[in-house]
Parts: structure tokens; C-alpha cells; sequence
């Protein structure tokens, strides 16, 4: 849908950084430990102090409340945090049921948020909990990572550092942002699992043309999935190979 | 009266006891001998010179004397405040979050009490002014330092639940609200705790004062309610403005958690 761009950003580790990333398209950064590539995705999201512009398409970060711009470029942190009690509880509200938040749910694709499904643990025990409403997209994308969608019931504690982790992705994706930007999101996990995550990334790439910064310092991984690779170094991005 | 003078020996006397816990606590290596007699000192001296303070202003009745006083408590009281912070803010908020929001606080609700419920005239007379600040001073005092504490360490505790909530699309109120919710809860507690108790445990230390003064048990009971009722409120607003401010501080006008403009940690 839009691309993102990336003018003069700089801070005391980094930069300062151009890059544009095509709609859709897949970069992946590179370099050892402490180079600064959270650093780079933290600064992109808006979460650190640091001088330069940000631009989603047209639109430029300044331009934007900064909530808004934060559930657009959708960072996924090396280490994903839960506040609440249980998984559901963390999804936008917005995925959990429709009809609220109309201007959110006009970003998601057409006509898939007209089916709900109901979760398992609340169709079945009838807890007093309010029953909450899942778009297919949710309950699809928790398979595609291999979990029911009872998991949404789970409480957070019980998980493990691999489930949180590709739990992450899908509390992300269900903000529906426009562009990805992932630190290492599969640094715990198994082959399996690493290849689901891969490629839950890529159809939700390809299927919202969104822009996919990828911090990975797996040579594999980046050759497996063929996109643009580049390495940080002193606080510039190069190009490599 | 019935108010029996104390004496030189009384005191010497009372002195006597402090000195034998010390020994004590040599004896039984403890380690706080020292801080037993600094501490006991101290409130000797300070209590004296409090005592001869209010003399003269007792018996001036001057406003700009009685203003100079209270700004005085207040300015002791900010300072405490910070020093009872284990990650303080840096610069001058750490000094002034605590300052205005007792300020605020305290000096409004003993103004309140002073023209609207006892009624004093003039409303400035300092055997109403002096002691009644004081307490609601000494009272905010704890609940903002125990909030502010809660709401600092907390949030350095939480960095990543509070930036995973901005990172969801939250705004900053989104994403400190439960700590914040929790820092109140944590200065409003000792005063609740004191409310529900009063009397049961222990008898309060002014109402204590007033029988010992002589005054009838009804009438200091009574007294002890309208404090406890001010004090009550002066912590509740006093706590809130402090983690109101607090909270608005970490983060700044691209809603960032910044956790950078607390100080390291202090030894609290």
C-alpha cells in the first residue's frame, strides 16, 4: 500500500540514515550484536529520542499522533511483553469483535470481517466471561502458527519463550499494520516453527503490500527469502554482498 | 489546667532510656547506636527550637512571619520527599513534582479548614495555622514520596509492558495507567490503614496531645476526626497531582517512555 522512507535519521549510535523500502518490499538488516539494529527499529517506531523524518507514502511521521504511527510501522521487539492477564486481552479491540472502531476496521481487507468465529474455551464452558468475537483473519493466522484459537484464552504466564514469541507476530499483524519491522522474530524457535513464521510474514507482505524491515542475523534465512540484504556497520546501513 | 509542667529532670530522666537503648544495641551489635543518638539529638534540638519559634510567632500574629514558616515546612518537605525517592526525577522536578504538589495539597485544604470549618479569626492565627499545616504536611509528605517511589520504580520495572502497550497503538495514558493506578493506591493506603484503625490500636498522636492538655475527651475526639478527615483528602489530591505530574514526565511530546530523565538509583 505505501512504502517507507527514511530521511536523515540519526541518532548517537546511528546514522544518518536514508533508506526507502518499496511497498511490499522485504530488506533485511544485518550485523553483530550491539551494531544498533534494534536501535535502527526503535528509532523507525518512534520510541527512542533521536533528529530525522519518517515517512509512510506520503505521510509524514511528524504529521501523525504518534499512537497512530506506531500501530502502522509494526515493530515486533526481540522480546515480546504481555501486560494483561491472557492472550485475548492483548489483541486491538478492533480484531476482537466488529462494529467498533470504524476507522480501523476500514484498513482491514473487505469481507473479512464479516465472519466471526467464537473462541473455543467460551463456546464450550460458557464462562461468565464475555464471549469475544474473532475475525477468520485472527483464528486463520493462529493456525497458520500452529496454535488453536483457544490459545487466546490462555493466560500469558503459562507460555513458553517460543509461543510468546510467534504469538507476538500475530498480536502485530492483528493491529493491521502497514509496514513490518521484526528484530530477530525467530531467534527462539525451532525449524518448523521458524518456517511458519517466514511465511505468515510473506503472505501478510504480499497480501497488504506491506514494507518488511527484517533484522536477522541468519545468512540462511535471508537467502531463503530472497530479499534486499543489508548490513549495518558504524551506524551506516551498507548494501551487501 | 490541668497540664502538668515537665521538668528539666523529667526530660533528663525520658534521656536516660534513650541512652540505655543504645547500650543496647552495642551491646547486642546491632549497629544502630549511633543513629539512636543522632536521631534522638536531633529531635531535641529541633523540637526546642520549633518550640521557641512558635513562641514568638504566637505572640506576634504576623502574616508575612507565619507565610516565611510555612514556606519553610514546605520547603523541608519537598526536600524529604526526594530524598525518600530511590530513582529521582533529574534537575529540578525531582525537588518540585513532591514541593507542588504538597503545595497544592496542603496549603488548600488547611486554607479550607481554617476559614470554612473551624473558622478561625483572623483565619492566619498560628495556634490553628502552624500545627494543622504541619500535620497535613507530614501526612501528603509520606503519601507522595510512597507514590512517587511506586511510580518511578515501577515504571523502570515495566519499560517493556508500558513501550509494548505504546508500540500496539496505545497513547502514553493507555500505557501508564496501571502503574500509575498502582503508585496511588500505594500513597493512599497508610492513611486508610490509620483511618480504620484510629483509636482500636492506638489513641492518634493529637488527640493524645489534647487529653494531656486537658481538654475533654469528646471535644479532641472530635478534633482527631476533622484532622484525619483533612488529612485524608490532602493525601488523596497531593498523591494524585504528584503522580499526575510524574506521569506526564516520562514520557515525552512523541509520547516516549523516558525513562532517561530519572536519576540512577539512589540508596532509599
Amino acid at each position: 500500500m505505501s512504502e517507507l522512507r527514511l530521511d536523515g535519521i540519526r541518532s548517537r549510535a546511528l546514522g544518518p540514515l536514508e533508506l526507502t523500502l518499496a511497498a511490499g518490499e522485504l530488506v533485511f538488516v544485518s550485523g553483530p550484536s550491539g551494531s544498533g539494529k534494534s536501535l535502527l527499529l526503535r528509532a523507525i517506531a518512534d520510541l527512542d529520542p533521536h533528529a530525522g523524518e519518517a515517512w509512510l507514502g506520503e505521510e509524514p511521521r511528524s504529521s501523525m499522533p504518534p499512537a497512530v504511527w506506531r500501530r502502522r510501522v509494526g515493530l515486533l521487539p526481540a522480546e515480546a511483553f504481555w501486560w494483561a492477564e491472557t492472550v485475548g486481552e492483548h489483541l486491538p479491540h478492533d480484531a476482537r469483535g466488529p462494529g467498533r472502531g470504524a476507522r480501523s476496521v476500514s484498513r482491514l481487507p473487505p469481507g473479512r470481517l464479516g465472519e466471526c468465529v467464537l473462541p473455543q474455551h467460551a463456546a464450550h464452558t460458557g464462562t461468565p466471561r464475555p464471549a469475544i468475537a474473532i475475525p477468520v483473519t485472527v483464528t486463520a493466522w493462529l493456525e497458520r502458527l500452529g496454535f488453536e484459537s483457544d490459545v487466546l484464552g490462555w493466560s500469558v504466564a503459562r507460555l513458553s519463550t517460543g509461543e510468546r514469541q510467534r504469538l507476538a507476530l500475530v498480536r502485530l499483524l492483528a493491529q493491521s499494520p502497514d509496514a513490518l519491522l521484526l528484530d530477530e522474530p525467530t531467534a527462539n524457535l525451532d525449524p518448523i516453527n521458524t518456517d511458519r513464521v517466514e511465511s505468515l510474514v510473506q503472505s501478510y507482505r504480499h497480501a497488504h503490500a506491506a514494507a518488511v524491515l527484517w533484522a536477522s542475523h541468519d545468512p540462511a534465512q535471508r537467502t531463503r527469502l530472497s530479499g534486499r540484504s543489508l548490513v549495518i556497520r558504524d551506524g551506516q546501513l551498507e548494501s551487501e554482498g | 489546667m490541668t497540664l502538668i509542667h515537665l521538668s528539666p529532670v523529667d526530660l533528663g530522666l525520658a534521656s536516660i532510656l534513650v541512652l540505655l537503648l543504645a547500650g543496647m544495641s552495642w551491646r547486642l551489635r546491632l549497629g544502630v547506636e549511633r543513629r539512636v543518638l543522632v536521631a534522638a539529638a536531633r529531635s531535641s534540638v529541633q523540637l526546642m527550637l520549633v518550640g521557641l519559634v512558635l513562641k514568638v510567632l504566637f505572640g506576634q500574629t504576623s502574616l508575612p512571619l507565619i507565610g516565611l514558616m510555612a514556606l519553610v515546612m514546605l520547603s523541608v518537605a519537598g526536600f524529604e520527599v526526594m530524598q525518600r525517592q530511590k530513582r529521582r526525577y533529574r534537575g529540578l522536578w525531582g525537588y518540585g513534582i513532591g514541593a507542588l504538589s504538597m503545595f497544592l495539597s496542603a496549603f488548600s485544604v488547611t486554607l479550607l479548614a481554617l476559614i470554612v470549618i473551624i473558622g478561625v479569626e483572623p483565619w492566619y492565627q498560628p495556634q490553628y495555622l502552624i500545627p494543622l499545616l504541619g500535620m497535613l504536611l507530614g501526612n501528603t509528605m509520606s503519601g507522595i514520596a510512597i507514590a512517587l517511589d511506586s511510580l518511578t520504580r515501577q515504571a523502570w520495572d515495566s519499560r517493556g509492558k508500558i513501550e509494548a502497550r505504546l508500540l500496539g497503538g496505545g497513547t502514553w495514558d493507555d500505557a501508564i495507567e496501571e502503574v500509575r493506578r498502582d503508585a496511588l493506591r500505594a500513597g493512599l493506603i497508610p492513611i486508610i490503614n490509620a483511618m480504620a484503625t484510629a483509636g482500636l490500636v492506638s489513641l492518634p498522636g493529637m488527640m493524645t496531645g489534647q487529653i494531656l492538655a486537658g481538654s475533654p475527651p469528646m471535644e479532641a475526639a472530635k478534633y482527631q476526626l476533622l484532622i484525619m478527615f483533612l488529612i485524608a483528602t490532602g493525601t488523596g489530591l497531593g498523591s494524585m497531582a504528584a503522580v499526575w505530574i510524574g506521569s506526564r514526565r516520562l514520557f515525552d511530546e512523541r509520547q516516549r517512555l523516558r525513562l532517561d530523565r530519572l536519576g540512577t538509583a539512589a540508596r532509599a
